[in-house]
């Protein structure tokens, strides 16, 4: 845990192009235990909406209850966040979305707010393509109520208290795909060079935007036989590919050898380039992320990266057919059929 | 013997008439033809639907009170009874009052067993007649249903020209669908003529009592509300009573909120995947600035205590309609109560209480609806709209429905980017003027500043999470002057006279009111005089106090065991238990003038006999 700040700033921070110094995208001192995986992925959060130059008050932070649905209070500071009830986020960001869809919607949940009390709603809000990032930071156990086994858990994980864990554990990237989340990723807090980039083609990714984030308890799980801590997870970790997210206006610069890259166009235009490290998975096909998830699973490994993406489908508001313009800015000019249409109203029940 | 029935006097627009049908059999639209004809020749109806949790096969039962003074509430005493249900015939032979009529299809041989000798019965092959004059199943088994209309048209002397404009209207499109239903009228129509002595001592005569009111449902009131009240985002989750709330919503609003240019929604509607995510979808909008409503029933309700509590805590706007259904669980879920009164009043943990509003007629549905969305955005809290099955599912004579094209929405206290650039630090929970209301901010608004993390956990004035006890007890208390602020705005009852002149009193409030106005009347016909107030929302202003002050007790007319709202005036106003007498119904059917006269008359003549001059001192 981080007590002090410092207030003094370098004067030539650099500048995004809007204007803003990183100083403006850092939210609240953390009051995480020092060494949280949580932290680390609030910081990937504040890198990426910085990169992207996102007007901070352009981003709404939702989460649920625990560790994971503190953070937003620590990171984006000037953006508005809503800390609301255990495994409720996705109905909330559902709301939310629906009022203004100009504004960029992250979703922060945990294990426990999202693979157990929250998992109906989770389903349904992959079902709806809410247009947002929906990160989980997924540490295996229940944190603030010190360290009871979580439902993604592995099936013989030991406890520090030394009990294993007798279940078997929900996938939430297998489940994803296989509800057809239209964006799935996977990436470990310990690897802000991987977690950057697939933050920020989650924000470009028009639907429901993925990423189930390994995020090591220091205090309660990062023991020897836990599959979740630093140590195995490093050891375990396998990535698909590695990711360069390629902004509208740039070019593709970096080469790779012909039949190891895939790009893929998201609906605004920006690309992403994939290197893929396996040959016969394919992103942009939900049978062989299925695949490649399972395979790594059976391997005892953590497949790691972009997982699957799917551009066609439309979001919530398009599915909806709703108005350009954002609901919460009508007015009654628009919303109110006045008086006389009331007339042809009452004509009708006489 | 047929033919004109001169010999009887009898009794104008008065009587009630139960139609006893087999659910999805077609009987709903005859039914409804027929209360709206009485409607439409200008005399005062109520029909009211007495239907089954089933979708095919189970008994339901349609009931129409006609009455010439306007009673629109249920009245125990069946004149008429349609039986064309087998399942229920012997129990609907038994519903007839003594001296009464059934109606019931002759085409085969009636059980001796089942002859009553104090009651009339008036046979009509209705299912031979269908079957010699319609070749399709369907048909047969639909028209069996106008058939008895038009026997009924003669019997009780209804205006052809009015059903047959009411086809007209009903079938406009589909042409070809108004000459069978017309030969099948007059099918009705032709046997009683031949077969019966006509009209009956009760039946009908054309009136001009109906003015410009309108028959139509509360939960289409309160949709059409919602529309005009500017909700833009609408979470639902399918639950009886309450599903035809959004359908409404639904349908007026594809109809009045279609973008003129591109031809997109202005307007959201979501199935939800159940009731939590329903009140949580709604919470998110009006957090966002989208005034959003969900339409539910008690077990909804139930489900979304905690986000309650979560809207009541941060602050958050949001319009709840409750269509109370008779609990408690599952309870009878086709059936009309007002049970959730302290449900609704009190939901979530720790210290929380919420506005209610009582609608009474699918005008004030409209017009409660409406205005909750600015309430709920001024007060920045949970507003709940009380209605019931009753109210929502039936068809009601009302006042039309009226709009102020000069009123605007009061959107509250929402600081926008000029506001929030000029002044000093923003402080979320600051009570700035004094009345419990802070200033909020939306989402998007300004770059730097007014941002802050909304939380269901204790904060201090600038939003910042905090475990202080000082903090949290300023904030709670904060919570509670705006409960005083909203006793102060919220909408005042109605006094049925000017001055109280009588010692005892009765409140009602909802659906209970039709009924408990005429029990007023029938009290006064008996020489019993009351004051009356009709509680409209809570939490209760002065009028309310007062008017209970002023009496030496008030009966308390509500639809539940337990009396819950007695309970929640005892709470809000410190009133002694004694000085409120409760008058309940809750046996799911709507309450009836004869209960309520014959509960006080009794309680009084009780009274009676501990103070002997009561009757003596216009009581």
């Amino acid at each position: 845990m981080t007590y002090i700040k410092p207030i003094f700033r370098h004067p030539n921070l650099p500048k995004n192009k809007i204007g803003y110094t990183l100083k403006e995208y850092e939210g609240a001192i953390s009051n995480l235990c020092a060494g949280c995986g949580h932290d680390s992925i609030s910081t990937a959060i504040v890198q990426a909406c910085f990169d992207l130059s996102i007007a901070p008050h352009k981003v709404a932070k939702i989460s649920g209850i625990g560790c994971s649905s503190k953070t937003p209070a620590f990171f984006l500071g000037n953006s508005h966040g809503f800390n609301s009830v255990h495994g409720r986020m996705p109905s909330v960001a559902t709301g939310a979305n629906l009022a203004n869809k100009e504004l960029v919607y992250f979703g922060v949940s945990g294990d426990g707010d999202t693979a157990s009390i929250g998992m109906g709603q989770f389903v349904h809000a992959i079902r709806r393509n809410v247009n947002m990032v929906y990160l989980v930071m997924n540490n295996g156990c229940y944190g603030l109520t010190k360290g009871q086994d979580s439902a993604t858990a592995d099936q013989g994980s030991k406890s520090k208290a030394g009990s294993i864990n007798p279940f078997q554990p929900v996938d939430l990237a297998s489940l994803a795909v296989e509800l057809g989340a239209t964006f799935v990723a996977q990436s470990f807090s310990g690897d802000k060079g991987q977690l950057v980039p697939l933050i920020k083609a989650a924000i470009h990714h028009k639907g429901f935007a993925f990423i189930n984030v390994i995020s090591p308890c220091v205090t309660f799980n990062n023991n020897v036989g836990s599959t979740k801590s630093y140590d195995y997870v490093r050891e375990h970790m396998e990535a698909t590919s590695t990711l360069d997210f390629v902004p509208m206006e740039q070019e593709i610069r970096v080469a790779y050898e012909a039949g190891q890259v895939a790009r893929v166009t998201m609906h605004d235009g920006t690309r992403l380039q994939l290197h893929k490290l396996e040959n016969d998975w394919d992103p942009q096909d939900r049978l062989s992320a299925m695949n490649a998830i399972q395979r790594a699973r059976a391997k005892e490994e953590i497949i790691t990266g972009l997982l699957y993406l799917e551009t066609r489908y439309g979001d919530l508001h398009d599915i909806l057919e709703t108005t350009h313009t954002p609901l919460n800015k009508l007015t009654s000019k628009e919303l109110n059929p006045g008086a006389a249409a009331l007339d042809e109203i009452n004509h009708a029940f006489s | 013997m047929s033919g004109v029935n001169e010999q009887v006097l009898g009794r104008v627009n008065d009587f009630v008439i139960r139609f006893a049908n087999v659910n999805g059999t077609g009987s709903a639209s005859a039914n409804f033809l027929f209360a709206k004809a009485i409607f439409r020749m200008g005399i005062p109806v109520t029909p009211k639907n007495i239907f089954p949790s089933n979708i095919q096969g189970l008994p339901t039962w349609y009931e129409v009170r006609v009455s010439e003074k306007g009673y629109l509430g249920r009245r125990e005493g069946i004149d008429l009874v349609v039986a064309v249900n087998a399942q229920s015939f012997e129990k609907d032979i038994h519903s007839v009052r003594p001296g009464g009529y059934l109606i019931y299809d002759s085409t085969k041989k009636m059980h001796q067993t089942l002859i009553r000798e104090d009651i009339h019965y008036l046979g009509i092959p209705m299912m031979e007649m269908c079957n010699a004059h319609f070749s399709d199943p369907r048909q047969r088994q639909l028209f069996k249903n106008i058939i008895y209309v038009g026997a009924l048209s003669v019997l009780l002397s209804i205006e052809f020209e009015v059903l047959e404009a009411l086809l007209a209207e009903q079938f406009a499109g589909k042409e070809k669908l108004i000459a069978p239903n017309i030969k099948a009228l007059k099918l009705g129509i032709n046997y009683v003529l031949e077969q019966f002595p006509y009209p009956l001592e009760f039946h009908l005569a054309r009136r001009d009592l109906v003015k410009n009111r309108i028959l139509v449902d509360g939960n289409t009131a309160c949709g059409l509300g919602a529309v005009y009240g500017g909700a833009t985002v609408v979470a639902w989750y399918p639950i009886t009573p309450s599903t035809s709330v959004a359908e409404a919503f639904d349908k007026y609003a594809a109809k009045f909120r279609i973008d003129q240019v591109t031809g997109k929604k202005n307007y959201a509607i979501v199935q939800a995947e159940d009731e939590l995510a329903a009140i949580g979808m709604v919470i998110g909008a009006n957090w966002n600035g989208a005034r959003s409503f969900t339409a539910t029933s008690g077990p909804g309700v139930s489900l979304m205590n905690e986000f309650i509590g979560l809207s009541y805590f941060a602050e958050i706007p949001a319009v709840l309609i409750d269509v109370q259904r008779a609990g408690p669980s599952t309870g009878m879920p086709t059936r009309t109560q007002q049970s959730d009164v302290l449900l609704a009043a009190y939901a979530s943990h720790g210290d929380t209480k919420h506005v209610l509003l009582f609608p009474a007629s699918p005008k004030e549905c409209f017009e409660l609806t409406a205005a909750s969305f600015d309430l709920a955005e001024y007060l920045q809290t949970l507003v709940i709209v009380m209605t019931d099955l009753d109210l929502g599912m039936n068809d009601h004579m009302s006042e039309p429905f009226e709009w102020d094209d000069a009123a605007d929405y009061n959107r509250g206290k929402v600081l926008n980017e000029e506001e929030l650039e000029n002044m000093g630090r923003f402080g979320r929970y600051l009570d700035v003027d004094g009345d419990g209301i802070p200033y909020r901010t939306i989402p998007g608004t300004h770059p730097t500043k007014g941002g802050f993390t909304t939380r269901g956990t204790s904060r201090d004035e600038y939003a910042a999470y905090t475990e202080d006890n000082k903090a949290y007890q300023r904030n709670m208390e904060r919570l509670l002057a705006k409960w005083e602020t909203a006793r102060s705005l919220v909408p005042t009852p109605v006094l049925y006279q000017e001055a109280n002149r009588h010692a005892y009193g009765i409140l009602f409030y909802g659906t209970s009111t039709y009924s408990s106005e005429e029990a007023k009347d029938i009290l006064g016909e008996r020489g019993i005089y009351v004051d009356a107030i009709r509680i409209k929302a809570f939490p209760f202003n002065t009028d309310v106090s007062d008017f209970i002050a002023a009496h030496q007790q008030v009966f308390i007319i509500e639809q539940n065991r337990d009396a819950q709202l007695r309970s929640l005036l005892m709470m809000d106003l410190s009133i002694a238990p004694e000085k409120l007498v409760p008058v309940l119904n809750f046996d799911g059917m709507p309450i009836t003038a004869d209960f309520i006269a014959n509960t006080i008359a009794s309680h009084l003549y009780q009274e009676k006999d501990i103070q002997d001059d009561l009757y003596q001192t216009h009581i």
